[in-house]
């Protein structure tokens, strides 16, 4: 009687939590709450506030996640089992976090030279990242979905923050149409997994999975993947990136292009390497490796073929970024035979590709501050008035395009490295296509450096570019990022690579 | 091994792009001050050469020297790994020696649309990725360099060339990418495939002295020789093979006077050593099958090289046409897999980086002052320039391999090493190779020196003739080309100097491309 007492009064006190594991995101959330009372209670006078208490919070927030880090007690695990946090989930936390702060710098002038609403760009924008950060410690289907949706929604209003020009009207509808379409094939599936699993850990679905098979699985599989891959604009699935990206207000495309993709693919990480290929003899892989092989073989293709005929440099990345999308996804493809190191790899690649994709997507901010476009054409003769930004740009393009030292080229050999090594049909050939993709790839990026280095400036004006300092910041992380990785890429690595013996 | 000195290395390799980062943050109008410090740099890492050299133990020219190995990328097993011996030591010579030279040459000469800081700064990363190249003993760190090559070629092509030069760029730029690619797949192939022969376990190491060792042990015929073929398209386009060289015309047309300098002089001789140091000794097995298709495409090329000097009108094109002939001779002495072909080789690099060079030199500046190469047009340059008329006849002389200068050391041993290929090799086709090369050689006195007599001999055309813009070679040009002609002499008379250091080391190469691994 007593004991049954005890256990009654443990079941109604709160669950413990590690309030040191969630800290990076209550202090992300007490930012976001922040600068909705800044902006309620100052009203005007907290305008010129916002972006820097925005910028500081997200700075604040990355202190626990380093505490976190060099704690001994590197794998927390909250809830159940349904909130982990373990190296690698800190180095995305680290990386949604700086992606955030670079772009809050790329947004500074831009949103209040604009005359835009300033506090509330700023709340959604640190909201999204607390859905990303949760995201990275998500390990149940609720969480996945909750993570999902709150990095999501603030995304669909950003993207039409541009309120007087339609162009952003319609990039915003646009994405948010897809994306809820996207949401309802996705939470289809994962009904249908919670059904064949009779649980929502990840963990606990791909252990029954990996026992039975049947259609149900292979639909549960593919809706999921969808799902996903509408999120990370995959083809079939990205009719809505190039609009989208070219209507929405450009920091908020770097966002987009990003961390908004990452956190899609941090998404597919969780579901496929804690569920589809977790439980024993490499899970469902035979039902995931055809499918993502498709995608991916079809994104990187279609993605770079249709980039070649862009004049517009932002719908040029915007296709760049969706072949991109099909070179992340091809670690995918050998998830079961090499779990471990195609993790690391994807996890790798994100990182480096949000440092060189944001630089880009600055530069082209800086230039359209002068030019007021964002046509190949307007760039012309750019290292004839703007050396600097030129440099800047040539990196970023060179290292998209994987050429060492740049940070690129460490994050293309990392997948070709597991693709090569899981020595499967799938493996080789997608390896191949990458090769192929990567010349294919070199020809637009090179369109670009053209016009910056060859050409003459348009009507020989040669007047400098005037940046605004938060620009110059966001650069400079930039391009230390970029050059760094591929230098020294075990500052990388080592972190993403601990995963290899937990997976 | 030298240990003590084993700082050397990174020093030589890194000095231009330390030099690169200062010139980064002088404003620049300064000019000169560009000038002078991409010089100094150059001139610094030169010194830094002979140095090395006078340390360099030519009795263990075999085995490697001045052996850096630190940690890199753990997570790949890729180390920073350097180190020289007799192949690498004439190659990264040749590039200490050429680069303060055409340093020197940019003086005066800065191509437009001019800003000399960006053209030196670029060609300081480009010394920094061909040394680089040359001294790394991983592959994925020789990688890294043999790529950074490719980017400042591509401005400087680009922004400082001829008519034609975005599209000479891009295919410059496109073709050597595509060969990458290959090769980087095969890499990583030998770095799953090949397996510790000692113990039979899978060395998952870049390491190339572990590679070397290995000799492809582990794999199996078929798969060794298709990894074999990403390399051939990574270093064959580099060389390039015939018919992979149509990149080559056009960019050394196209290049600025430097960078068809660098390029014929250095930057080619990235795939012969590629195939020396990296596809022959760490394939043995593949390089077998795929030594007869490379002696019959060389020679091929030599007598296509030839043909197509022949039929060019414009001089540059005509140089670097020459380049795709000469190169076939080099690659015919790689195909033998002996030692003999292999020290014809690596001295027939050598010889072409210096010639090859000082015939692009010339070159330059007479476009500086006819502002044109059509051959057609010209004539008479030993009226109007004396001097610079017998120093182009002389380069052409070398060129075409007359005893006595560099040019013939590099040819005439490669023709003879076909004579005798390794064993295993078809006797039949290399001599017949042999003899076609050989008549390669009487074609090349011919466009030479039909090149030479249409624009040196007779007297100045018309609308040259009373042109003050001809003037003789000046103080700058000769400050740059004496070392080079004493070079091509001085290696002429007495060849011994550069085999002596190049014969272990490719004595060691020929046993591991012929000793034959089980696989």
């Amino acid at each position: 009687m007593t004991g049954l007492l005890i256990a009654a009064a443990q079941w109604a006190d709160q669950p413990v939590i590690d309030w040191h594991a969630i800290a990076p995101e209550v202090v992300l959330v007490a930012t976001a709450a922040l600068l909705i009372v800044l902006d309620v209670t100052l009203l005007e006078r907290a305008k010129p506030l916002i972006s820097a208490v925005a910028g500081l919070g997200l700075l604040a927030s990355i202190i626990p996640v380093i505490t976190l880090a060099i704690s001994d007690d590197t794998t927390r695990s909250l809830f159940g089992g349904a909130y982990v946090i373990d190296r690698p989930s800190l180095l995305l936390k680290a990386l949604f976090i700086l992606t955030g702060y670079v772009v809050v710098l790329m947004s500074t002038n831009y949103i209040a030279e604009g005359d835009y609403w300033e506090s509330e760009y700023y709340t959604l924008l640190v909201l999204s990242i607390v859905g990303m950060t949760v995201m990275s410690s998500a390990r149940d289907l609720i969480s996945v979905f909750i993570a999902f949706e709150l990095l999501s929604i603030p995304t669909y209003m950003m993207s039409a923050w541009r309120k007087g020009d339609v162009r952003s009207n319609e990039a915003g509808l646009k994405y948010y149409l897809m994306g809820i379409f996207a949401t309802g094939v996705l939470l289809y599936g994962m009904s249908l997994l919670y059904g064949v699993g009779g649980t929502t850990s990840l963990a606990g679905i791909g252990e029954r999975i990996a026992e039975a098979n049947s259609e149900v699985i292979t639909l549960a599989v593919i809706f999921t993947v969808v799902g996903f891959g509408f999120k990370v604009s995959a083809v079939p699935f990205h009719m809505w990136a190039p609009d989208t990206y070219e209507g929405a207000p450009t920091p908020v495309t770097a966002f987009l292009s990003v961390a908004s993709k990452a956190g899609g693919f941090v998404a597919l990480i969780n579901v496929v390497y804690f569920c589809f290929v977790a439980g024993g003899a490499s899970g469902r892989s035979n039902v995931l490796t055809p499918a993502i092989f498709i995608i991916s073989a079809l994104s990187m293709t279609v993605g770079n073929v249709i980039a070649l005929r862009q004049s517009n440099v932002v719908r040029l990345l915007a296709y760049s970024g969706i072949a991109q999308a099909g070179f992340i996804l091809a670690p995918f493809a050998v998830a079961g035979e090499r779990p471990g190191e195609s993790y690391s790899s994807v996890i790798v690649y994100l990182v480096i590709y949000a440092a060189m994709n944001l630089g880009a997507f600055a530069v082209v901010i800086a230039a359209a501050r002068k030019t007021r476009s964002a046509e190949i054409s307007s760039m012309r003769g750019m290292f004839q008035y703007a050396p600097g930004l030129t440099l800047a740009m040539t990196i970023f393009l060179f290292s998209l395009m994987g050429i060492p030292p740049l940070g690129g080229w460490y994050a293309k050999f990392g997948i070709w490295k597991v693709l090569v090594d899981a020595n499967t049909g799938y493996g080789y050939a997608l390896a191949i296509l990458l090769a192929i993709n990567t010349v294919v790839a070199a020809g637009y990026y090179l369109r670009i450096a053209k016009a910056m280095w060859f050409e003459d400036a348009a009507d020989g004006d040669t007047a400098p570019v005037v940046l605004p300092s938060s620009l110059r910041y966001a650069m400079a992380i930039c391009v230390i990022a970029t050059l760094l990785f591929g230098v020294l890429p075990n500052l990388l690595s080592q972190a993403a690579s601990v995963v290899a013996a937990g997976v | 091994m030298n240990s003590a000195h084993n700082w050397l290395l990174p020093l030589i390799t890194f000095v231009p792009l330390a030099g690169a980062a200062v010139m980064l943050v002088i404003p620049k109008q300064q000019e000169n001050l560009h000038k002078g410090i991409s010089l100094v740099a150059s001139l610094v890492a030169f010194g830094l050469g002979v140095y090395l050299l006078t340390l360099f133990d030519m009795d263990k020219g075999k085995s490697l020297q001045f052996v850096v190995d630190k940690s890199w990328i753990d997570v790949i097993h890729s180390r920073f790994i350097m180190g020289i011996d007799g192949i690498s030591l004439p190659l990264m010579g040749l590039t200490l020696f050429i680069m303060p030279l055409v340093f020197i040459y940019t003086w005066n000469h800065v191509p437009a649309p001019g800003n000399a800081k960006a053209y030196t700064i670029l060609m300081l990363v480009l010394q920094t990725g061909m040394i680089g190249s040359f001294t790394s003993q991983d592959l994925i760190l020789f990688f890294v360099f043999f790529e950074v090559v490719l980017v400042p070629m591509y401005f400087m092509i680009g922004i400082w060339g001829g008519e034609q030069r975005q599209y000479a760029a891009i295919k410059f730029f496109l073709y050597t990418l595509f060969g990458s690619a290959l090769m980087i797949v095969s890499f990583l192939s030998l770095y799953f495939l090949v397996k510790d022969p000692s113990t039979g376990e899978a060395l998952h190491s870049f390491d190339m002295r572990l590679l070397t060792e290995a000799g492809g042990a582990g794999i199996a015929r078929t798969t060794a020789i298709l990894i074999f073929g990403g390399m051939f398209m990574g270093f064959g386009i580099k060389v390039p093979i015939f018919p992979f060289h149509t990149w080559l015309p056009d960019a050394h047309t196209q290049a600025p006077t430097q960078g068809s300098v660098i390029l014929a002089a250095v930057l080619l001789k990235l795939g012969t050593y590629g195939f020396v140091r990296i596809a022959l000794p760490m394939l043995p097995v593949a390089a077998r099958w795929w030594a007869p298709i490379i002696a019959v495409l060389a020679t091929i090329g030599i007598i296509y090289g030839a043909l197509g000097c022949l039929a060019q009108t414009d001089m540059k094109r005509l140089i670097a046409f020459s380049s795709v002939a000469h190169m076939g001779f080099v690659m015919l002495g790689i195909a033998t897999l002996t030692d003999y072909g292999i020290n014809a080789a690596v001295f027939g690099m050598v010889a072409h980086g210096l010639i090859t060079g000082m015939l692009f030199f010339v070159a330059g500046s007479m476009k500086d002052r006819y502002h044109t190469l059509e051959i057609k047009r010209l004539g008479g340059l030993l009226v109007s320039a004396p001097k610079m008329g017998w120093i182009l006849g002389f380069s052409a002389m070398a060129s075409l391999g007359l005893p006595g200068l560099a040019g013939f050391w590099g040819e005439f041993p490669a023709i003879l090493a076909a004579y005798q290929p390794a064993d295993g090799l078809s006797v039949g086709l290399f001599r017949t190779c042999m003899v076609i090369a050989a008549l390669g050689t009487v074609f090349a006195a011919g466009y030479l020196l039909w090149m030479f007599q249409r624009t040196s001999f007779g007297f100045p055309k018309a609308e040259f003739e009373n042109d003050p813009h001809i003037r003789d070679v000046r103080f700058s040009e000769w400050l740059a080309w004496t070392p080079m002609l004493l070079g091509i002499v001085l290696f002429g008379f007495l060849p011994g100097l550069l085999f002596q250091v190049s014969n272990p080391a490719a004595t060691f190469i020929a046993n591991a491309a012929q000793a034959v691994v089980g696989g």
